[in-house]
């Protein structure tokens, strides 16, 4: 609509329109490109988390495989649903801001800010579970390997002798034998998985006070939140840490066997 | 605003001083310090960002100092390792990698594309306090302790074993990331969608180009480096082990990610001096650049490239040889976009008309060292040669030729070249004259014998050395402070046109970029009215001899340039056309 406004060059003047563009197409198409590039950063924040957790699951795969029992997959899949539902009601959000209903926008942003805060405490639980296990990387860090009979078989085949030199290693060993500190790389492990859940914890934080904002600004009608672009980008927002999560599921819960 | 259509060029100097412009509507602090205006932000960021350059210059100076003698008589080897980081991590995070685009990137671009302001006016407000707030965190970090890791921060010793202020440095780096990450989602999206009616990807100055190009790294490249510092952090406090092969981690990596943003970095620092060349060189020769489209679409080969050639940091460092001849042969590659841009750059002034203004100075200076700086890096690409080099002055001597005698003299150049636009004055030509041409006989004095040093075996980093080099050094120190005069110079001389200079005009070079159509100093929303491009970039041969004629006629600050000594206070003293035009 406002399209047609700004062609006819009639002096109207959408109350919602920065003084740096010349009309409401221009601003909204400028607020798109510029959420979008700035999620393209976010990729590339964590990009290099996950650039450095396959690598290093390609250099200790049977490692990673042991060590992942011990993350709890009921909760990692609740968290799952949760988000994705969030994701679900962000949208919903989304769709009554652009058709200017304030009500359910208030009530649809409401339930995703419930789902945030229900993913941060299950989270929260798996968190503590892990300073009781002292599974969490610094000095009190400990690791028991169990060998459960012959039920993985990887680490059973740890050999007793040390190698001497890299080209030992090669000749006598098979390729998924650890053979380095078992117990130095659980903790390598561990510091990935905190460090990169910790970031996405991080970013489910942020996205709770942006919709929060937005749903303040809701209940008290501010004049800011009549126009649908605010919400649209927090649900873009939204939408990537969803996704981010996604790719933390599989990727830390879901190891398959080497 | 008024609605009366501004001539394209040459309001006569003037009539300028009542209108009200983005300097003179109001002079509080508060309207200073929360403005949204993106040319006071420009100017925010040109004052906070010329302080870091002289705490970074400090730094260097003492560096030379101590480096005159073989047995450091000045500093301990802590306190020394202590300067040359302060040194490194000044002037790449809070000069190097802000300077052009926050300052004149930040004025220019959107007078270019003729927009009202950035896409993100609060944005860039922000960026100028992440800034800031960055910057005083590692200046307090360097205030109460310092760091001793180099501007690399090198895993395990920056995890591990060095017990200075590392983490609040890597914060306040961090911080100052995110300022340079907001500053480029704004030009991207300004660009992409702010200008003017009519004007195409393909008419807009290469100036543009290049801050597009610069942006794209930034987005791409600056949060990779924010994470990996924040793993240096996270395993200082936190005991995450990432880099740490004691935890099961890879110190390797950390060389990994933290070359894949800063290999790119080197590009953010010198690109946007590319653009400004590029747009002094057309100026100043008074014709077209020649091979636009290859011009602009070397700035994107540069920052694709840039992306694919961080491994030849690292070629001593254990990684594969199969993996170091690839890189090795990519880094060679990067050269040609380049060598595209300064051979395009020659094929512009030749048979141009050549006007030696000061900013030409500083774009010819920009053109040599840039080309030794670039051509010395092709040694450093080569395999076998790194193995010798690697470490030593030689890397020294060629990354400063790029960054000091490229990067900083482009943004000398710059801001020579949009001095009268900022402010509305011009420097005072003579001087300016000097200072460039002292600044290129000092920076040669500085670093052409770092590199016979180096080839010699001097490494980098040591304050202790062997008898024999100290000629080498002795001369590298005292060029370092005839550099120093010819950055103190300017200082000194546009701190005095605020006042003093000769009113400039609106177009003082008779250049033909938009930015030049409106009033100097640029009225608040930069345009009365936006204006409609129908005209290529860059188009000095397309106008007629009577607009040439007109143009010469109104060219005051041309005028004002060569007569400001002998008649500044006259206003009826005939405006002189610039040599070339007579």
């Amino acid at each position: 609509m406002s399209v047609e406004v700004a062609e006819t060059h009639e002096h109207y003047h959408d109350p919602h329109l920065q003084h740096q563009f010349q009309d409401m197409d221009q601003q909204n198409e400028s607020y798109v490109v510029g959420m979008w590039t700035f999620l393209v950063t976010e990729i590339m924040f964590f990009g290099a988390l996950f650039l450095a957790y396959t690598i290093y699951r390609r250099e200790n795969p049977a490692v990673f495989f042991e060590v992942h029992h011990h993350l709890d997959v009921f909760k990692g899949a609740t968290n799952t649903m949760v988000l994705l539902t969030s994701s679900l009601t962000m949208a919903m959000a989304v769709y009554y801001a652009q058709m200017k209903h304030r009500q359910k926008q208030m009530i649809f942003l409401g339930i995703t800010i419930l789902f945030s805060f229900c993913f941060l405490i299950i989270k929260g639980f798996e968190w503590k579970q892990k300073f009781d296990e002292h599974h969490v990387p610094g000095p009190s860090f400990s690791y028991t390997l169990e060998v459960p009979e012959g039920a993985h078989g990887v680490a059973a085949k740890i050999p007793p002798v040390t190698p001497r030199s890299a080209a030992d290693m090669r000749v006598e060993f098979p390729k998924d034998t650890v053979v380095l500190d078992y117990s130095s790389k659980a903790q390598l492990f561990f510091a990935l998985y905190f460090a990169m859940t910790g970031l996405h914890a991080f970013h489910v934080v942020i996205g709770i006070l942006v919709m929060g904002t937005l749903f303040f600004m809701l209940m008290f009608k501010h004049p800011s939140v009549d126009y649908y672009m605010p919400v649209e980008m927090a649900g873009l927002y939204w939408h990537f840490v969803d996704i981010v999560w996604i790719f933390l599921f599989p990727l830390y819960y879901l190891i398959p066997g080497p | 605003m008024s609605a009366a259509a501004l001539p394209p060029t040459g309001i006569p100097a003037s009539t300028g001083a009542q209108e009200p412009n983005y300097l003179n509507w109001s002079y509080t602090v508060k309207d200073w310090l929360l403005t949204i205006d993106h040319k006071r932000i420009a100017v925010l960021y040109l004052v906070s960002i010329s302080i870091m350059f002289l705490l970074g210059g400090f730094a260097a100076m003492v560096l030379r100092l101590e480096l005159t003698s073989p047995h450091g008589q000045l500093l301990t080897s802590e306190v020394y390792n202590k300067m040359f980081t302060m040194h490194g991590v000044l002037m790449v995070f809070f000069f190097l990698v802000p300077s052009i685009p926050a300052t004149l990137g930040n004025f220019v671009i959107p007078l270019m594309i003729g927009a009202k302001d950035l896409a993100f006016p609060r944005l860039n407000l922000l960026s100028w306090y992440l800034y800031t707030i960055g910057g005083l965190l590692a200046l307090t970090a360097m205030v109460t302790g310092g760091v001793d890791t180099g501007w690399t921060f090198y895993t395990p010793y920056s995890s591990v074993y060095s017990n200075s202020n590392v983490s609040l440095t890597v914060i306040g780096i961090f911080i100052a990331g995110f300022s340079s990450i907001l500053t480029g989602i704004n030009f991207i999206v300004t660009i992409h969608k702010m200008r003017a009616p009519g004007l195409t990807w393909f008419r807009l100055p290469l100036f543009i180009w290049a801050h597009y190009a610069t942006s794209v790294i930034i987005v791409l490249g600056t949060p990779v480096v924010a994470i990996t510092l924040a793993l240096v952090v996270a395993e200082r406090m936190l005991h995450l082990g990432i880099f740490n092969p004691a935890l099961g981690g890879d110190p390797i990596l950390f060389q990994h990610m933290f070359w894949f943003y800063s290999h790119p970095a080197v590009y953010i620092m010198i690109l946007p001096s590319l653009g400004i060349v590029s747009e002094i060189i057309a100026c100043f020769s008074r014709k077209r650049i020649f091979g636009y489209s290859f011009v602009a679409f070397s700035s994107i080969a540069i920052a694709v490239f840039g992306f694919l050639v961080w491994g030849h940091h690292m070629f001593v460092t254990g990684q594969s040889m199969y993996t170091s001849m690839v890189f090795s042969a990519l880094s060679f590659i990067v050269a040609v976009p380049s060598a595209i841009k300064v051979f395009n750059w020659m094929a512009t002034i030749y048979k141009g008309q050549v006007w030696f203004a000061a900013p030409m100075l500083y774009a010819m200076g920009f053109i040599g060292l840039f080309t030794v700086g670039g051509l010395t890096g092709l040694y450093l690409a080569s395999l076998a040669m790194d193995v010798h080099l690697n470490m030593t002055y030689f890397v020294v001597a060629h990354f400063h030729f790029v960054m000091v005698g490229g990067a900083t003299l482009g943004y000398l150049g710059g801001l020579h070249f949009w001095w009268p636009k900022i402010t509305g004055r011009m420097y005072p030509e003579g001087w300016a004259k000097l200072a460039a041409g002292i600044s290129f006989i000092g920076f040669n004095l500085t670093f052409l014998p770092q590199f016979v040093v180096g080839y010699l075996g001097m490494p980098r980093r040591y304050h202790y050395y062997p008898a024999e080099f100290q000629v080498w050094h002795v001369m590298s120190s005292a060029g370092a402070s005839v550099l120093a005069i010819g950055y103190g110079i300017p200082v000194i001389y546009f701190l005095w046109s605020l006042k003093y200079g000769a009113k400039a005009g609106n177009n003082p070079w008779g250049a033909v970029g938009l930015e030049w159509t409106t009033t100097s100093p640029p009225p608040m929303e930069n345009f009365h009215e936006i204006p409609v491009v129908t005209w290529e970039a860059y188009a000095y041969e397309d106008e007629s001899e009577e607009q040439a004629q007109k143009d010469r006629e109104d060219m005051p600050g041309a005028g004002a340039a060569v007569r400001q000594e002998a008649a500044r206070d006259t206003e009826e003293g005939h405006p002189q056309g610039h040599p070339a035009a007579e």
